[in-house]
């Protein structure tokens, strides 16, 4: 029977970044490490209370590459483990992030992107390192990565991230901005019931030397620390059994992969987009993170003054919704690009419209804030 | 017909022993040393996680022990390590890095762990070069050293990294060199069994890279013979200047402090008092 | 009694440099690596102190202890 009574849920007005840090509570996360950088250190600071409340670690660690490898060790100790920074920390971070991949740890990355490249400008909201996740660290791997638009995205996608972490062992980035970290806005809280957290796939017993723990495309159980696994892990290519081998032809095939297709095979499950009126739509905007906001509301505008546009939004940035954008292409004539950057992820909007439809960039007249609604609108009506 | 009696270590191996170092490395010598003092601690080997860093030494744990390991990147392998730590405060972590490793590329990390006095066990390999990657100078190698980026000399004073250890604040340090490999067992299973950081650096023979700066290439037992000559016990060397210093290896238990707060347990009491409030 | 696995020697003269009594050498042929390795000169002079067993840096001497 089911009950008349609508489950109560908390709210809070919470600032962006807290709001993650709550997401990254709820979702079970046990452990923390960063280090200050603006505009992150808010969740450092939040997190150096909560995570003690909650009978979580916190660290406030040496530099960034520390922060990076504490979450890693701590994810092999067998807890949910996440780190934030800015672009700068990123980058110091990228090594040891293509270690987490390659070791097929899961965690949880928090990039509130800043003004770059360099120091920039730390306040100032930015898109500017959207292929950091997936091209930063050297070498050839896939990653998960989201873009939240506002504090209750901030705390949805981060339980998201942490999921996707734990589902597919893997870390995940979640791509925010110093406005989207920093606006407070209300956030409403799910029940505890509501939600499913995912767990990894644990090892349970010692297999014998060869027991598989890599590179299965459909997650291979992970050998916690400390239980009698005997776990090999190395950054090195290596076997299924965690075994380094770095000279046969076939094996690194296979390591890189099965790797890959750890991820790209569940697409389906991993990408998640948003598309708004776009079943009559002659033009569609794609754009994400707080651009969206804008794009989303110039929409709304531009439906009322008759003109037939729609948006397509990707909340997973990686892996890039590429079959996604091929059906778009072949629904509407043209596709605009806005993006807080020169455009960079542009040419894989492009790429994969296959020249089905027009994709153009529209890029932003000044760098730093949101495109304003008559540029957006000037660029529909000189299109459609 | 003769039984094959099995080493006694040969428990610790996931299969065959089987080195791939260099004729005479002391890996080997400081391998055994490890596993003889985990042996005589009578601790299941389970309990133990050993994390490595880049670099000969960190071979020595890894693929070999038949426990958990972590082999990560160059240099990283005390922040890993403290993470793990942190997440599971019963595992006894131990560490096996080389001295470029551990002062180097990894000196930011070492300096706040045993600031932080975190309960793991550094077992620092200090061969005086980078071996691995050539023979390229390292922190630690002596003044006006020839090496393959110092053909002139090297012009860079090394570290002594026991006492940059004991300065930064690492509770237990001790220095041996691979000639005094029983001495080395006792203080390993010394450090093990210390809460708080401990710093274990050996002054172990490279016959290949640094035997060759030197003008002992190949020679282990050379190596070791000079080890002998210059290694005077730190109760000695409290009363002896710096002149008659000069050349020595200055070894021993140089510092233990018991008492001072360590790192898991921090955390332990934080949880408490975040609850109380 | 010294078990020597002549096999995983590599040829570093450490044991024989290590032993107190000198009852080690390098012997004659070669093993399957392409060195000289250790042969005992006379068991009975062992004093089983245990150093080449624990100097070996490829684990390749077991000394078994003579049941008294």
């Amino acid at each position: 029977m089911k009950s008349s009574v609508q489950k109560e849920h908390k709210t809070e007005f919470l600032q962006g970044n807290i709001a993650c840090a709550e997401g990254a509570i709820f979702a079970g996360c046990k452990f923390f490490a960063g280090y200050p950088i603006t505009p992150a250190s808010e969740i450092l600071h939040y997190m150096s209370r909560r995570m003690f409340e909650v009978d979580g670690t916190f660290i406030q660690t040496e530099d960034e590459l520390a922060a990076i490898a504490n979450i890693i060790g701590a994810s092999w100790g067998g807890v949910k483990s996440m780190t934030a920074s800015s672009g700068p920390g990123i980058s110091l971070m990228l090594e040891n992030i293509g270690l987490a991949v390659v070791t097929e740890t899961p965690c949880v990355i928090l990039n509130v992107q800043r003004g770059s490249p360099s120091t920039g400008s730390p306040t100032i909201a930015f898109q500017g390192d959207m292929l950091q996740p997936k091209f930063g660290s050297h070498g050839e791997y896939q990653i998960i990565a989201l873009a939240p638009s506002s504090p209750q995205e901030m705390f949805d996608f981060t339980i998201i991230a942490f999921n996707k972490a734990e589902k597919y062992r893997t870390p995940v980035f979640i791509l925010a901005d110093s406005s989207v970290g920093h606006m407070r806005e209300k956030v409403e809280f799910p029940c505890e019931d509501e939600i499913v957290l995912e767990e990894r796939k644990k090892l349970e017993t010692y297999q014998g030397i060869h027991q598989k723990i890599f590179l299965d495309e459909n997650v291979a159980p992970m050998p916690i620390f400390g239980k009698g696994l005997k776990a090999n892990i190395t950054g090195s290519t290596h076997k299924e059994d965690g075994s380094r081998n770095v000279s046969d032809p076939k094996i690194m095939d296979n390591a890189i992969k099965k790797l890959s297709n750890k991820i790209l095979k569940h697409k389906d499950d991993i990408i998640i987009i948003e598309e708004n009126y776009l079943d009559d739509a002659e033009v569609a905007i794609f754009s994400y993170g707080l651009e969206y906001r804008a794009v989303l509301e110039t929409v709304n505008l531009a439906r009322k003054k008759g003109l037939k546009v729609g948006c397509f939004r990707p909340v997973t940035i990686w892996p890039f919704p590429q079959e996604q954008i091929e059906a778009l292409s072949k629904k509407v004539k043209v596709i605009i690009v806005c993006e807080n950057n020169l455009g960079q992820i542009y040419p894989f909007v492009k790429a994969a419209a296959q020249g089905n439809a027009k994709v153009i960039f529209l890029p932003p007249k000044i760098l730093g804030t949101l495109y304003n609604q008559e540029e957006i609108l000037n660029k529909i009506k000189e299109v459609i | 017909m003769k039984n094959i009696v099995e080493h006694p270590l040969k428990k610790y191996f996931r299969e065959e022993i089987n080195y791939t170092t260099c004729s005479g490395c002391g890996n080997g010598i400081i391998s055994q040393s490890i596993l003889r003092a985990i042996d005589k601690l009578n601790i299941s080997f389970d309990q133990f996680a050993f994390v490595s860093g880049i670099g000969c030494s960190g071979w020595i744990p890894s693929p070999y022990f038949n426990t958990d390991i972590l082999h990560v990147t160059h240099g990283r392998s005390v922040a890993f390590a403290t993470g793990l730590k942190l997440a599971a405060p019963q595992l006894k972590v131990i560490i096996c890095a080389g001295d470029g490793d551990t002062s180097a590329i990894g000196g930011n990390h070492f300096i706040h762990a045993a600031r932080r006095n975190i309960d793991l066990t550094v077992i620092c390999v200090n061969n005086l070069i980078y071996g691995m990657t050539g023979g390229q100078v390292a922190p630690t190698t002596p003044y006006f050293s020839k090496t393959i980026t110092t053909p002139y000399g090297s012009i860079e004073r090394p570290f002594d990294l026991s006492n940059l250890a004991i300065a930064a604040g690492a509770t237990f340090v001790a220095r041996w060199t691979t000639y005094q490999a029983r001495l080395l067992t006792n203080s390993i299973k010394k450090a093990i069994m210390h809460k708080g950081f401990s710093f274990v650096e050996i002054i172990s023979q490279c016959p290949v890279q640094y035997g060759k700066v030197v003008g002992m290439s190949n020679d282990p037992v050379g190596m070791l013979m000079h080890y002998k000559e210059c290694s005077v016990n730190i109760k000695k060397a409290k009363n002896m200047s710096e002149d008659e210093l000069k050349g020595k290896i200055i070894v021993g238990e140089l510092m233990e402090k018991e008492n001072v707060p360590e790192l898991t347990d921090e955390i332990k009491r934080l949880r408490m008092e975040a609850k109380r409030k | 009694m010294i078990q020597i696995n002549k096999d995983a020697c590599k040829g570093c003269g450490i044991c024989i440099a290590m032993c107190p009594v000198k009852i080690l050498e390098f012997s004659n042929d070669l093993n399957k690596v392409g060195v000289h390795y250790p042969i005992v000169l006379d068991e009975t002079e062992c004093t089983e102190c245990e150093n080449c067993m624990i100097y070996c840096p490829d684990f390749a001497m077991v000394v078994i202890k003579n049941e008294k």
